[in-house]
């Protein structure tokens, strides 16, 4: 069926009161942002629906990208036709023809926002339902639950049809609970902390924290391609890499290596915290879950904790490996983080960190370094990028060989 | 000029070239580098890999680069004795494989190991049923060329497999030097082979490069160790231009097969209709399906192979004896010989072989030129 528009109905959005304008129009803005490359698109977000009108874009590929928006509780496409009752039956009847299967029930759900219209809602759903049991034997009608609804939606410029509705994300648009900071390092379980604080509506930013000569350019690009991926659920974001080398080479030179883990992560967080207060982030991201790696013990919260009052907030703490690696597939970065490039988390792991630190031994090594230098130092070197939907990192280069074969 | 030497070797296709030159130019990182510019490297070798695979049908894992034909065939041969000899000891080939099968079976006779050589018949071809007699409980390897390389008999390559689906123990190769692009693609890349060789230069690409596939369940022994490259099995710096130029070459030769094929055979049945014409010419190759559709391999009675070829030359037409592998060593023909074609005959053969660049108007002036020369030397040896 050639589509060419889209019904999108809006998630928890109805509880919303007096909220209600600023969700629909974050979500209209989300969703030109996901459907950026699609320049003909046209997106009309009103009070109780959103339109999207194709004008010629392939239908599959723009449901693809909606059905991953926080927001959208579901959607349906449709067709346009002129207000002339001999095109609306023609129409009516093929899409029911295209999902028709022997045996089926179907009813005509008729609305109307143009009351002048000719004919009321009863007398539409008679006509084009009578026009379909004269034209597709062994088809009948059914008002509770049938197999097939066929929506006919009358307006000043046009009749809208269609005859499906696909469930969306859900959730909430992304932007509509403030902003927040998420520490993405690479791994499987950062990314799914990302999407879970964008389904509910958290407008994130990427803090990357990057370690050359330890770590190479293809981390960087990795964790890049992963931001991509979480912004096919709410639009671009915003991408902080930091750089880490100095503070890296400096705890792992005078910080005992049973605590070095600590100390490393206590930067990472104080860093992400004084990011947070420029750009009015109003808590941190991040993936760790309880009891996964040594320093990711209650007791190792605590000393990691201690250096910022912000919210620190983990939205797979509780889950198992296997639940994360799930979403992690669901959401499609699974394959990317598994890729074997070092990362700033792995490249200094002592062998046996305290799994149990002490917040006062924390402290005290960490008053032998020049803290405010170190952080000065990394925070002047900042690089802010903005990262599009589905943007590629890592293959950029690959292209260029089709030439040669 | 007219060439029609190809089984000899090809002419490097334009397009090929350039590959070759821009790939040593701009990607010429090391596949096994860490840094950004082997990353490249790597990419190209990998995405070579994977079009050589599509276009055979293949997972790209299966596919192993070597030096080419020789290096392939010795690597399989050798590499599975080294692999299964505690298995057994006994391998099966026919008698009209090339010498690199061959003289590495030679090599491993004297290890040891015991080869039976399947006969051909009056026209070159194994019997599937002395193959069937042939296997022992003890046999490791069956290894069977695509088309042979003198007269351009097609081996019963699928009737093989057949009877070695019985055997599923026993490696199975096949070299396809001179059947790759000559559309029996589906005969070779047979549901029970295991090992196919391939040279690049027999099909455009450049020398010094070839392919080997390897099933991805079968092991065999590396015959170069070193750095580990891959896969631990063909160890050495990854000749990254070739195998790219070979990736395109491929790529260009699968272009339009069946049309390429038939123009071919064409050539061939209008130089083979014509030749037989002439009551000393004796023919060796057949026109049908068991035959390749480029091979030509024949003889005028009483005339030397080499007489031919330099009489051929000076009028810049470029054939060869047999094989040009064996042709400059003053032996008959393996082939022939094993077809117990009489020796007197079988030291005039000549061998025209052609590719998908000849055309009608070159067979039509090869014909011209026969028949100056074969009259002339008909009244010399009269």
């Amino acid at each position: 069926m050639e589509y060419t528009e889209i019904m999108v109905r809006y998630g928890e959005l109805s509880t919303k009161g007096k909220n209600r304008r600023s969700f629909i129009d974050r979500l209209a803005f989300n969703t030109r942002e996901v459907l950026h490359d699609f320049e003909q698109v046209i997106v009309k977000a009103q009070r109780d629906r959103m339109h999207i009108q194709l004008h010629g874009a392939d239908s599959q590929q723009v449901m693809d990208r909606l059905q991953q928006v926080f927001g959208i509780q579901n959607f349906s496409p449709s067709i346009r036709v002129e207000r002339d009752l001999e095109s609306v039956k023609q129409t009516a009847l093929a899409m029911i023809k295209e999902q028709f299967q022997p045996g089926m029930t179907f009813k005509i759900n008729t609305r109307r926002s143009d009351h002048d219209f000719k004919l009321d809602t009863n007398q539409m759903n008679d006509l084009l339902g009578g026009y379909i049991l004269d034209n597709l034997p062994g088809i009948q009608v059914k008002m509770k639950d049938p197999d097939l609804i066929l929506r006919v939606e009358i307006r000043k410029n046009g009749i809208f049809l269609s005859g499906k509705t696909i469930q969306g994300a859900g959730g909430l648009p992304v932007g509509t609970a403030g902003k927040g900071l998420l520490m993405i390092s690479g791994g499987i379980d950062s990314p799914v902390a990302g999407y879970l604080a964008l389904k509910r509506g958290v407008d994130l930013e990427m803090v990357h924290f990057f370690s050359p000569p330890y770590t190479s350019e293809q981390a960087l690009h990795k964790a890049q391609e992963l931001t991509a991926k979480l912004a096919l659920f709410g639009g671009s974001i915003k991408f902080i890499q930091v750089p880490f080398t100095e503070i890296q080479e400096t705890v792992k030179h005078d910080v005992p290596e049973g605590y070095l883990m600590t100390v490393q992560r206590r930067f990472m967080l104080r860093l992400a915290a004084a990011i947070a207060q420029k750009r009015d982030a109003l808590a941190i991201f991040n993936g760790e879950s309880l009891g996964q790696v040594a320093s990711q013990t209650l007791e190792s919260m605590v000393a990691i904790n201690d250096v910022t009052s912000l919210p620190i907030l983990r939205p797979v703490v509780s889950l198992d490996k296997n639940e994360i690696i799930e979403i992690a597939e669901k959401i499609g970065t699974f394959d990317l983080s598994v890729m074997p490039f070092e990362d700033c988390c792995t490249i200094f792991a002592p062998p046996a960190p305290k799994t149990k630190p002490r917040l006062d031994r924390a402290r005290e090594y960490e008053s032998r370094l020049d803290v405010s230098g170190l952080m000065e130092r990394a925070l002047a070197g900042i690089k802010i990028t903005e990262i599009k939907a589905d943007e590629k990192f890592l293959t950029e280069e690959q292209p260029a060989f089709s030439e040669f074969l | 000029m007219i060439y029609f030497d190809n089984s000899a070797t090809t002419k490097i296709a334009p397009a090929v070239l350039t590959t070759y030159e821009q790939v040593s130019k701009k990607v010429w990182g090391n596949p096994s580098s860490l840094h950004d510019l082997g990353e490249q490297a790597y990419g190209l070798l990998e995405q070579s890999r994977q079009q050589i695979a599509d276009l055979l049908g293949v997972q790209a894992d299966e596919i192993y680069f070597t030096s080419g034909g020789t290096e392939g065939d010795n690597w399989v041969i050798k590499g599975t004795a080294i692999e299964k000899h505690i298995y057994g000891k006994h391998i099966i080939a026919s008698s009209v494989e090339h010498p690199a099968v061959l003289n590495s079976l030679a090599q491993l006779e004297k290890l040891g190991f015991e080869v039976t050589y399947l006969p051909v018949d009056q026209t070159g071809h194994v019997s599937p049923v002395d193959l069937a007699k042939a296997i022992r409980s003890d046999t490791i390897l069956v290894s069977i060329m695509a088309v042979n390389n003198e007269v351009g008999a097609i081996q019963p390559q699928l009737e093989i497999a057949e009877i070695l689906k019985k055997y599923p123990k026993i490696h199975y190769h096949i070299d396809a030097v001179q059947g790759i692009g000559k559309g029996i693609q589906s005969m070779i890349m047979n549901d029970r082979v295991d090992f196919v060789t391939f040279s690049g230069h027999k099909f455009h690409a450049p020398r010094g490069i070839g392919i080997m596939y390897k099933r991805r369940v079968r092991k065999i022994a590396p015959l170069m160790s070193g750095g580990g490259q891959e896969k631990n099995l063909r160890s050495g710096t990854e000749n990254l231009p070739a195998i790219a130029a070979m990736a395109r070459a491929l790529r260009l030769l699968k272009e339009n097969e069946t049309e390429k094929v038939q123009q071919q055979a064409a050539i061939k049945k209008y130089l083979h209709d014509q030749l037989i014409k002439y009551p000393k010419v004796t023919m060796f190759s057949q026109v049908d399906q068991t035959f390749a559709p480029h091979i030509l391999c024949f003889t005028i009675d009483g005339v030397r192979g080499e007489t031919i070829v330099h009489a051929f030359e000076a009028q810049q037409i470029y054939i060869s004896t047999t094989s040009a592998c064996s042709s400059k060593k003053h032996v008959i023909s393996g082939t022939l010989h094993a077809m117990k074609i009489p020796e007197k005959i079988a030291t005039s053969a000549i061998r025209v072989s052609l590719d998908e660049n000849n055309t009608m108007a070159e067979a039509h002036q090869f014909m011209q030129v026969f028949d100056q020369l074969y009259h002339r030397f008909a009244k010399i040896n009269s």
